[in-house]
């Protein structure tokens, strides 16, 4: 059995996710890898990867070129995974109808090569399944499977010419500066809600974050607020974390954010009002107001 | 404006609900418990009321794939602007895939224009019937979508991805799914809900529309997730601070 990972570099280097990906995919046998775009060196140089299927000319992971080249490579393959992140999820599953199968997403333990679980229900259940289809397409969390290194390797490259794109033409894309870490792979996040009151406030967390090297993360009620931009959010509709530490500030800890951060380490709650259900999640609590424990937060750091 | 747009809305269960898994292991428990339109589809029939009240489209159909019970988010959908529905009746539990057979006859007879539908059901997660419709369609999709343009034969979808937005242009026809920023779903107002009752509903067996509708992926068990324990609660930032370094050891 070879399974193939759909693998993604950014700023020329692989995203953690997909290198979870490669890790996940490597209980199934042999794995060779594609790349869409630039970034064929890095990917070529993950361990365990034994071939690399670079496209150069597919660039900005176009759903509709991307799952066509797939679908044609797949029968090489029993399994077809990637990392279930945006592009992931846009692509997978076009490639799961073009097959004919039915896809696994948000894969969180591998049990054999046709069983998996996945949670339902914004994580309050999870399901075992098993797949009846002769090639079996996944997505998996990168937070459920240590990530390869990202050096080691050396797989043998193999150059594809792009098909055509068609029916869909890129624009363009606006990608959010920082240099903070990545939501999914940085050890500590801190996370802020309705709680902070304003777009202005919401930056009280950066001081906290600059500290810890966190990342900075948002509930649904911040970002539609406007408090934060939309690759913030933390939840069952936005992105899975689980870090080393989890910092929730002013936010309440409804079942859809608790969906997306219950699986971290140690969480830490603050909030005024000491029913919040975040605190039934969080190892250590402070009932408090977040404006008066942020900067005394900040000088104990 | 000729277009046609089919907006497809499952029957979930409410988003408020904690769902309890089923004591024997088999699924989670649904008697009882309250159910509602996937908050996705009700921002999916509001993007598509839009459109035909913008002049983009010219009827807004919108279709379910369930038990008779599920004619109550049909109606909710043309309480909020809908113009007609389709109730694909099956006592059956259909997988994404059997689902975008359904939904392949349904757009193919009803010519449309454009499939508009929720990126994800609160239920299952998979977040896939509407990449599995294009798929099989052959149509361009537009996934995760915050906004939506129509011009000259051709939709423009700007896209929440993990770094930012990115904006497709696609070809019509095509799918599109709905994100939660897209738009603020309205709220049905009594005259409205009382003229939905009015407005046509069609009941499709789903056994005539000759498609398969078997599913790949068998449920081998449901549990619960390990619960959180409670933790503890700290007086000041000072205490938070040395328990994270000493008992919790991380910073
Ligand atoms: C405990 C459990 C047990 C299950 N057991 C079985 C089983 O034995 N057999 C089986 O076949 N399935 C089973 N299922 C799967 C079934 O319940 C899910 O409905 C199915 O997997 C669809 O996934 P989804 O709705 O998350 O799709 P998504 O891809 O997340 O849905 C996206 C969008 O597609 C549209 N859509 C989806 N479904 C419909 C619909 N019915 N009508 C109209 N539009 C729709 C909506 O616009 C929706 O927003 C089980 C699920 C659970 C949770
Ligand atoms: C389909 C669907 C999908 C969703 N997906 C997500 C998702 O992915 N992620 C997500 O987060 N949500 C999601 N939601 C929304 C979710 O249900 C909640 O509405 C949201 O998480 C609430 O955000 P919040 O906790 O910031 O706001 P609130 O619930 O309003 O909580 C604010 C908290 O701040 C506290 N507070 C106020 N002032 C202070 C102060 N001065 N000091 C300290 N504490 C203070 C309050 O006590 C309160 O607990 C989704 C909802 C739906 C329907």
């Amino acid at each position: 059995m070879t399974a193939l990972v759909l693998v993604e570099v950014e700023n020329g280097a692989v995203r953690q996710a997909s290198r979870s990906a490669v890790a996940a995919a490597s209980r199934f046998g042999a794995v060779d890898a594609i790349v869409f775009g630039a970034g064929a060196e890095a990917a070529a140089a993950l361990p365990g990867v034994t071939r690399l299927l670079s496209v150069p000319g597919l660039v900005n992971d176009l759903a509709e070129p991307a799952a066509d080249l797939l679908a044609a490579r797949a029968k090489d393959y029993s399994h077809i995974v990637a990392a279930a992140s945006a592009t992931g999820k846009n692509i997978l599953p076009r490639l799961a109808g073009l097959l004919d199968v039915q896809p696994i997403p948000d894969v969180v333990e591998i049990k054999d090569a046709d069983t998996f679980v996945r949670p339902i229900y914004a994580g309050n259940a999870l399901a075992t399944v098993r797949s009846a289809d002769s090639i079996k397409v996944l997505t998996v969390r990168g937070s459920n499977f240590d990530p390869v290194a990202a050096e080691g390797g050396s797989a043998t490259v193999e150059t594809i010419e792009a098909p055509a794109s068609g029916k869909s033409v890129f624009v363009k894309v606006e990608l959010s500066a920082s240099d903070r870490p990545e939501l999914e792979s940085a050890r500590v996040v801190i996370s802020g809600g309705k709680g902070l009151k304003d777009a202005a406030n919401f930056k009280l967390l950066e001081p906290i974050a600059n500290k810890l090297n966190a990342a900075i993360g948002a509930s649904r009620a911040a970002v539609d607020s406007g408090f934060a931009p939309n690759e913030m959010q933390v939840g069952q509709t936005g992105k899975i974390v689980a870090p080393e530490l989890y910092i929730a500030v002013g936010l309440s800890g409804a079942i859809q954010h608790l969906a997306g951060m219950k699986d971290s380490r140690v969480i830490v709650a603050i909030n005024t009002d000491p029913e919040a259900p975040i605190f039934k999640v969080a190892d250590y609590g402070i009932v408090g107001d977040l404006f008066e424990v942020l900067p005394t937060l900040e000088k104990a750091l | 404006m000729t277009m046609k747009v089919l907006v497809p809305v499952k029957r979930v269960v409410d988003y408020n609900v904690k769902v309890r898994v089923a004591a024997d292991g088999s699924g989670v428990e649904t008697q009882g418990v309250k159910m509602s339109m996937n908050p996705f589809d009700e921002i999916a029939v509001e993007e598509a009321v839009r459109l035909r009240e913008k002049g983009a489209a010219k009827e807004v159909v919108v279709v379910t794939v369930g038990a008779q019970v599920a004619q109550d988010v049909l109606r909710t959908a043309m309480a909020m602007g809908a113009d007609r529905a389709i109730l694909v009746r099956t006592d059956d539990t259909l997988e994404p895939r059997a689902v975008a057979n359904v939904l392949k006859a349904i757009a193919t007879r009803e010519e449309a224009g454009l499939i508009c539908m929720g990126k994800q059901a609160i239920d299952d997660d998979m977040n896939a019937t509407g990449q599995i419709l294009a798929a099989k369609l052959g149509w361009p999709q537009g996934t995760f979508a915050s906004a939506v343009t129509i011009a000259d034969g051709r939709i423009e979808v700007s896209r929440e991805i993990d770094g930012g937005t990115e904006v497709v242009s696609l070809t019509l026809p095509a799918v599109v799914t709905a994100d939660l920023r897209l738009n603020e779903p309205r709220y049905a107002s009594l005259p409205n809900i009382m003229k939905a009752r009015k407005k046509p509903l069609e009941t499709v067996e789903i056994d005539s529309l000759g498609v398969d509708t078997a599913s790949r992926l068998t449920v081998v068990s449901v549990a619960e997730p390990l619960e959180r324990k409670e933790g503890v609660k700290v007086n000041s930032a000072a205490e938070l601070v040395e328990k994270l370094k000493t008992e919790a050891k991380v910073i």
